[in-house]
Parts: C-alpha cells; sequence; structure tokens
C-alpha cells in the first residue's frame, strides 16, 4: 500500500525510532482524552446524575429511538427517491434525443452545485406558505436529499457506462437493439453493477445529511435528541450519544461498500475462469472486471460531496 | 430582487460565505496534511490515530459538528474565540466557531484526497527512486510527493467545493451567511422566497462553477500519464 511507496522496510535503527514514536503516539492520545475528560469532568459532564437518563426507557422511547426511526425513514426514503431519480436522468442525459439530454444535464448540474441545506430550506419555506403541518418537514427534507443525491447517482451511473467497454453497446446495436434499449437491457445493468460500491458509500452522505433536517425542524436524532437534552439537561452525554449512533451506523454501511467492491473483484476473476460465454451473466461480470478499479477511485472522489 | 439587497443584506451574506470557505480552507488543509502524514506513516500507532480521526469525523454528520462547537465547546467549556467584551462578541465567536468545525469534518476529506493522491503513484516509481540511489529525502522530494501532489488535485478541489456548499450548515449556530439570510426571508417575507432562492442558487453556482472548471483543467493538464 502508501507505506510501500513512501517507506523502505525499517532496519534496526528505523524500527527504534518507530518504537519511540508509538510511544509519543500513546502519550498525545492520552493527553488529548486526558485534557477533553478532565475539562468536561470539571464541568460536572461526568457526573452519574448525567448520565442516568439514559438508563430511563422514557428517553429512549420518546426521543432517541423516535429520532432514530426519523432519521432512518429519511434516508431510506432519499435513498429510494436518489436511485430512482438518478436513473431516470441518467438516461435522459445520455439520450439520443438533444434537448432531452440537455435539459437533464441542466438539471443534474444544478441539483449538484446547489447546497441541499437551501434547497431544504426553500422547499420547506414553499410547503409551509399556507400554514405549516408535520410531513411538511419531512417532505422537504426527502425531497432535498433526492434532488441532490439523485444528480450525484446520475452521475456516477453516467460515468460507469462511459467506463464500459465499447464493445458492449456496440454489440447491443449490432443484433439490432434500438439505441434506448441497449441503454436499457445491455449498459445500465453492468453500469449500475461496476458503481455498487460507490452508490453504497453514497448512503453514508444520505444518511449524515438527514441530520440537516435540524434546520426544518424534522423529528430526526438530532433535532430529537436536543429536545430531550433542554428536558434532561445533559447536553454532552446526549451529543455523545448521538455521534456514536451516527458513526457506527455510517461505519457500518461503509464496511458494506468495501464488502460489495471486494464482491466485485472476486466475481470478475471467477468469471474470467469458469464462465466462459455463460449467457448474459458473463457478459455483466467481463465489464465489472474492468470498470471495477476505476469506481475505486470514484468512490473516494464522491465521499466529499 | 432590489429589496433582496437593501432589507435582507444579499452581499454581506455572500461575503460571509466566502469568509467561511476561505478560513476552512486554509485551516482544513493544515489539518488534513498533518493527519495524512499520521495516516500514511509507517509506525502502526500514529496511523491508527490518523485512521481514527478519519472515521470520527467523516462518520458524524457536519451539523453534529457544528452544533458540538457551539454547545459544548463555547456553552459548556467555556472556550472564548472572540473579545467577550466587544459589541459583535457573538457573531464573531459563532463564526470562528463555525470554522472550528468545517474543519475538523473536512479535514478528514483533505487526508483523504491527499491518500488518493499518494495511492497512484505506481510502487515502481519508488523502486526506481531507490535504486538509483536517492535518499530517503530526495525519493520523497525528487519523485514521490511531486506525482502525489498532482494526483491529488481533482480530489482536493472536490473537497473544496464541497466545503464551499457545507458552509451553509453554519446557520444552525446562527452565522449570517447566505442560508441563514434564506431563512430569515422565509420567517419575515415569503413573498420574496423564490426571488431569494434564485439568487442565493445563482451564488452558490458562481462560487463554484469555476472552481470546477478550473480543477477540471487543472487535473487534465496536470494528471500524470502513465
Amino acid at each position: 500500500m502508501s507505506a510501500g511507496v513512501l517507506f523502505d522496510a525499517p532496519g534496526p535503527k528505523a524500527r527504534r525510532r518507530h518504537m519511540i514514536l508509538t510511544g509519543v503516539g500513546v502519550l498525545l492520545l492520552a493527553a488529548v482524552l486526558w485534557v477533553v475528560y478532565k475539562r468536561l469532568d470539571d464541568k460536572g459532564q461526568f457526573t452519574a446524575a448525567m448520565w442516568k437518563p439514559f438508563t430511563d426507557p422514557e428517553l429512549w422511547k420518546e426521543y432517541i429511538l423516535p429520532g432514530l426511526v426519523g432519521t432512518l425513514k429519511a434516508a431510506f426514503a432519499g435513498m429510494i427517491g436518489a436511485t430512482i431519480f438518478g436513473v431516470i436522468f441518467a438516461m435522459a442525459r445520455m439520450s439520443q434525443i438533444k434537448p432531452l439530454s440537455w435539459a437533464a444535464g441542466v438539471i443534474v448540474e444544478f441539483g449538484r452545485a446547489v447546497p441541499v441545506l437551501l434547497m431544504m430550506l426553500f422547499l420547506y419555506g414553499a410547503l409551509t406558505r399556507g400554514g405549516a403541518e408535520d410531513i411538511h418537514a419531512f417532505i422537504a427534507t426527502v425531497t432535498a436529499l433526492v434532488i441532490y443525491n439523485g444528480s450525484v447517482v446520475a452521475e456516477v451511473i453516467r460515468s460507469g457506462v462511459d467506463q464500459l467497454p465499447k464493445g458492449q453497446r456496440e454489440a447491443g446495436v449490432a443484433i439490432g437493439l434500438t439505441d434506448s434499449l441497449t441503454l436499457r437491457s445491455i449498459l445500465l445493468p453492468q453500469a449500475v453493477t461496476a458503481m455498487l460500491p460507490t452508490l453504497i458509500s453514497q448512503l453514508v452522505v444520505i444518511l449524515k445529511d438527514t441530520a440537516l433536517g435540524y434546520q426544518v425542524q424534522y423529528g430526526e436524532m438530532l433535532y430529537k435528541g436536543k429536545n430531550a437534552s433542554t428536558i434532561f439537561a445533559n447536553i454532552v452525554p446526549t451529543l455523545i450519544v448521538i455521534g456514536t449512533i451516527y458513526i457506527l451506523l455510517n461505519y457500518a454501511i461503509s464496511k458494506v461498500a468495501v464488502l460489495a467492491e471486494k464482491w466485485l473483484q472476486n466475481r470478475g476473476r471467477v468469471a474470467e475462469d469458469s464462465a466462459q460465454g455463460g449467457g448474459p451473466a458473463g457478459g455483466v461480470t467481463a465489464g465489472v472486471a474492468t470498470v471495477g478499479a476505476p469506481g475505486v477511485d470514484l468512490a473516494v472522489h464522491n465521499k466529499q460531496l | 430582487m432590489s429589496t433582496l439587497f437593501s432589507d435582507y443584506d444579499l452581499l454581506s451574506a455572500l461575503w460571509m460565505t466566502i469568509k467561511l470557505t476561505i478560513a476552512a480552507a486554509i485551516g482544513s488543509l493544515v489539518v488534513g496534511t498533518l493527519v495524512a502524514v499520521l495516516r500514511m506513516s509507517p509506525v502502526p500507532m500514529l496511523r491508527f490515530l490518523g485512521t481514527s480521526y478519519v472515521n470520527i469525523f467523516r462518520n458524524t454528520p457536519l451539523t453534529l459538528i457544528i452544533l458540538s462547537c457551539n454547545l459544548v465547546l463555547w456553552a459548556k467549556l467555556g472556550i472564548n474565540l472572540a473579545d467577550s467584551k466587544s459589541p459583535d462578541f457573538f457573531d464573531t465567536n459563532n463564526f470562528r466557531l463555525a470554522v472550528v468545525g468545517l474543519v475538523l469534518y473536512h479535514a478528514s476529506y483533505v487526508c483523504e484526497s491527499l491518500r488518493s493522491g499518494v495511492n497512484t503513484i505506481p510502487l515502481g516509481q519508488a523502486e526506481a527512486a531507490r535504486s538509483i540511489g536517492l535518499t530517503f529525502g530526495q525519493s520523497l522530494r525528487e519523485v514521490i510527493l511531486p506525482q502525489a501532489f498532482r494526483g491529488s488535485i481533482v480530489p482536493l478541489g472536490n473537497a473544496l467545493i464541497a466545503l464551499t456548499k457545507n458552509t451553509t450548515v453554519a446557520v444552525v449556530i446562527g452565522v449570517a451567511e447566505m442560508a441563514a439570510m434564506l431563512a430569515k426571508v422565509t420567517e419575515d417575507d415569503p413573498g420574496l422566497l423564490n426571488q431569494a432562492f434564485v439568487a442565493s442558487a445563482i451564488a452558490f453556482v458562481l462560487l463554484t462553477l469555476p472552481t470546477g472548471l478550473l480543477v477540471g483543467h487543472l487535473g487534465k493538464k496536470l494528471a500524470v500519464k502513465r
């Protein structure tokens, strides 16, 4: 890995230096943790009373679990919506009909350039003009997530199709399929499979961005947790607990993305060995084998967003 | 449109967004480089520190981080980042707290961008550098880092664009930037909402489009052909 490019295998001197640096690292970590702990403890944030509410089922039943459900609901709806939006707009942008592809391009670029929060605030403001209802916050949160992440997904799928071997499209046209049928039945399935890890890591973005719903008073985990903390007067422990839940969820999703990547790589290799011209499955995996590596790069880029 | 400029001070909101972007970009470049050095060091313990930083901050929502900066760093720990006697204490303090939050969050992305730049270098480059007798420092300076830098331009540029857009999250602690302007219009003058949204959307397109084009151009021009 990178250590291979940057450093030689360590000799005796370097190994001694590494031991010292390890010690420094441990001390540094301990010092930082101690300072944070101490300062919070001085303000009484680690007294039993601050953490007691977490043993109270009411807190979980009334606030944290409903908040978690709210977060997951918005994330799930956002994910489904973004996938549908992404596939439709990717197809529209790759269409042969120029005005359609141009319009789709403008919408996708707009969706990627405008911050999610601005869209959310605008949608919420527009929806609540005639009086606010609970459902408005949910609609605003999910719609903004769908527009932004759907645009990203559309671009991911489009670059997935771009990376497929040219012969795939040519073969489709050669056996007499129309352009759109070639796209739907040959190119898209391969592109989506190849881009699966990237698409899964986009889920992390969606899940994190549900927290923006806080600003339009959507009942997600952060909003509910903040409400709870005003009742139990324990903002620091609450933020720590909520942050941990987010980290665990997102970390799990990233791990699934890595697994999907490994699975695709293995599948690619297996296909070359055993599935010689074996129906449509053989075609799909052959495509995957070639585009698997660029997908890794893209995954890194897209996590930025 | 004119009320948008006079009553809601669109331009100063835009200026605030730009200030947040520049301050956080510089900060996250510094912190992110340090984390990247940790994450790519040959010492497992330091690598663990860097990896933990990235895993923690990349998986936490920015809203939560910025909110914690205000509610924990300032309100509970009493860390003042501005002169508490000055008349615009709250504005300055919240601005700086927002910058701290943005830096903590985006440093993890800067780290990953730099790392992906290093990962584009084939192992043979380092081996070639060693085999012609370059020392560790020389091979880093002459062979590895120039290529790593060129390889990370595109991801770094994408991180900058993401940062520009993410400055809007500073509204949760009341920094008067574009999203705060839009929220204020929603509350006070719903009739202006469409105009305000279009104006702020155009502002963001104007902010991110040149960066995107420049990054794309530089990325193509400086890419190491392999």
